[in-house]
């Protein structure tokens, strides 16, 4: 079987795939990036804390017109993970108003992204229809 | 007149549009010259050049002293992304308020015609043979597109859409009456890049960017700029009665970025560091929302205008559908807002916007707006949004003389 990796740093995959964030140990805040310091207290003591893989939408726009190789339609999401916001491509969804809806509930879904030269296949992350 | 106010002396802008055959040095010379002899002054009373340019590359404040006048004066070249202007003229407003100059020139030019989609980029995303994790996420391709967007279409569209879950009220319809409104007033404006009606259909049937913006209920790219002349009070009563009459003074000057939120990470926040400007803003020019006679306000999407209407203070927290359903942001409503057709049709060459927009104020508190003058204006407001963020906030009053 093919090496698989996961598209960005913050998923982790395996058998319960889920988001990690780095939580500022002063005052709680998270971030998806390595900061230098916490943008909220300035601590610099970070820990790794697992986001809740379901959630619900709070913002969305179905983008139809994209930079060149930019693959159109898709839905732009921002997801409220219990607490924690997350900005995605939904997935197995129609691309449509009339399926996509505010306050609509979701849940993390794995997306194949293709393999390189060397086979290894990368794997993002979307959220799809609970 | 307190000697230690700011007031702006002279002011112009551009037609705004294609201008093929102008550079971004043509066309920021155009605007400066028309702004100091609409202030009565030569390049020889300026003690300070504040430059704007976003997408030119750098260096445009030498450029252009090279087309108006080279005096030796400092020149700081400004780039804040869409306040760039608003931060050019204040940059100018804090040279003269900390008595180092008591007159400064601010201009902001762009030439955007043609620019196509912002924020994306324009070119092809291609991912590398043999995948990399690069940049803060480790991202081994590019994320546009396959996690949420970068367009700026996109982001407005989620801003809006927040808004609208949040509060409730905010349809595509709504998004696109907003837009209806900017095209409407756009009519009476001769500077601005587009001047047609466009019906509440046409704008919904226009082609989709992005849900639920349309290609109408975006900002046009386009060329042009504006330039402002400022003045302290103490030189202004140096100057003759008419420069003093048409002279307007400054009563706010506020820039802000974001302060963190949860969600800034994910989705810029735009509402924060404008509630904040419009609350310094007001405390330091002694006025409320109320008071003001018209309001040039960011509406780079129509979806960033119902927001705006929010965090300025014009309505009721949570009550911005319903304040532009009274009606209250047209023309002839409570309080105007674009009168100028804002973004959406006047044009956004980004790095001018933020001192066109003053000029729109400065152009109805001085009585010489013509066709779209809004009688009787004494007090106006100015703002603008650069993702990122930076928001730059102005108060206009009329001279009392």
């Amino acid at each position: 079987m093919s090496k698989q990796i996961p598209f960005v740093d913050y998923l982790v995959l395996g058998d319960k795939p889920h988001l990690v964030a780095n939580e500022c140990t002063g005052c709680g805040a998270r971030f998806f990036d390595r900061r230098n310091a916490c943008a909220s207290c300035f601590g610099t003591l970070f820990k790794k804390v697992d986001i809740v893989t379901e959630g619900e939408l709070r913002a969305f726009s179905i983008v139809t017109f994209a930079a060149p190789g930019v693959k159109v339609p898709f839905v732009s999401a921002i997801v409220d993970c219990g607490g924690t916001s997350v900005r995605c491509t939904l997935t197995n969804v129609e691309p449509s108003p009339e399926h996509v809806k505010l306050g609509m509930k979701v849940r993390l879904a794995l997306v194949p992204v293709g393999a390189d030269d060397e086979g290894t296949e990368a794997i993002n992350y979307g959220f799809e229809p609970a | 007149m307190a000697s230690d106010d700011i007031w702006i002396l002279g002011i112009k802008m551009t037609k705004f549009g294609k201008h093929p055959d102008k550079d971004i040095v043509d066309l920021a010379s155009e605007a400066a010259m028309a702004a100091l002899a609409d202030g009565g002054v030569t390049m020889k009373d300026i003690g300070i050049l504040a430059a704007g340019n976003l997408m030119g590359g750098g260096g445009v404040g030498q450029q252009i002293q090279k087309q108006i006048g080279q005096t030796g004066i400092p020149v700081y070249n400004v780039s804040n992304a869409c306040a760039t202007g608003a931060t050019a003229l204040r940059t100018a407003i804090m040279a003269v308020k900390a008595g180092e100059v008591d007159m400064g020139l601010a201009v902001g030019v762009e030439k955007l015609a043609g620019a196509g989609l912002l924020g994306a980029g324009g070119k092809a995303k291609s991912d590398k043979k043999v995948y990399e994790p690069k940049g803060r996420y480790g991202a081994v391709g590019s994320v546009d597109g396959r996690i949420g967007t970068d367009s700026m279409p996109g982001v407005f569209a989620q801003v809006g859409m927040e808004y609208g879950h949040k509060y409730g009220g905010a349809s595509f319809e709504l998004f696109a009456k907003i837009s209806e409104k900017n095209h409407a007033h756009s009519t009476l404006n001769p500077l601005a890049a587009y001047t047609k009606r466009m019906t509440l259909e046409e704008i919904m049937n226009d082609v989709m960017i992005a849900y639920p913006n349309t290609r109408s209920m975006c900002s046009a790219n386009c060329d042009g700029a504006a330039a402002a002349v400022v003045v302290s009070g103490a030189k202004l009563k140096t100057l003759s009665l008419e420069q003093q009459r048409r002279a307007i003074k400054v009563k706010a000057s506020v820039l802000t970025t974001d302060p963190w939120q949860e969600a800034c990470q994910v989705l810029p926040d735009v509402n924060t560091l404008t509630k904040n400007a419009a609350r310094i803003a007001y405390e330091q020019a002694g006025v409320g929302p109320n008071d003001l006679d018209l309001v040039e306000l960011h509406d780079c999407f129509a979806t960033a205008e119902l927001v705006h209407y929010d965090n300025l203070g014009l309505c009721e927290e949570g009550g911005a559908a319903d304040f532009f359903m009274s009606g209250a942001s047209w023309r002839d409503g409570k309080t105007p807002v674009n009168v100028s057709g804002g973004l959406e049709s006047k044009g956004h060459p980004i790095a001018a916007t933020g001192i066109a927009n003053i000029w729109e104020v400065c152009h109805h508190l001085r009585g010489e707006a013509g066709d779209r003058q809004i009688e009787g204006a004494k007090v106006g407001l100015a703002h603008v949004i650069g993702l990122g963020s930076a928001c730059g906030i102005h108060i206009l009053e009329k001279s009392g003389l």
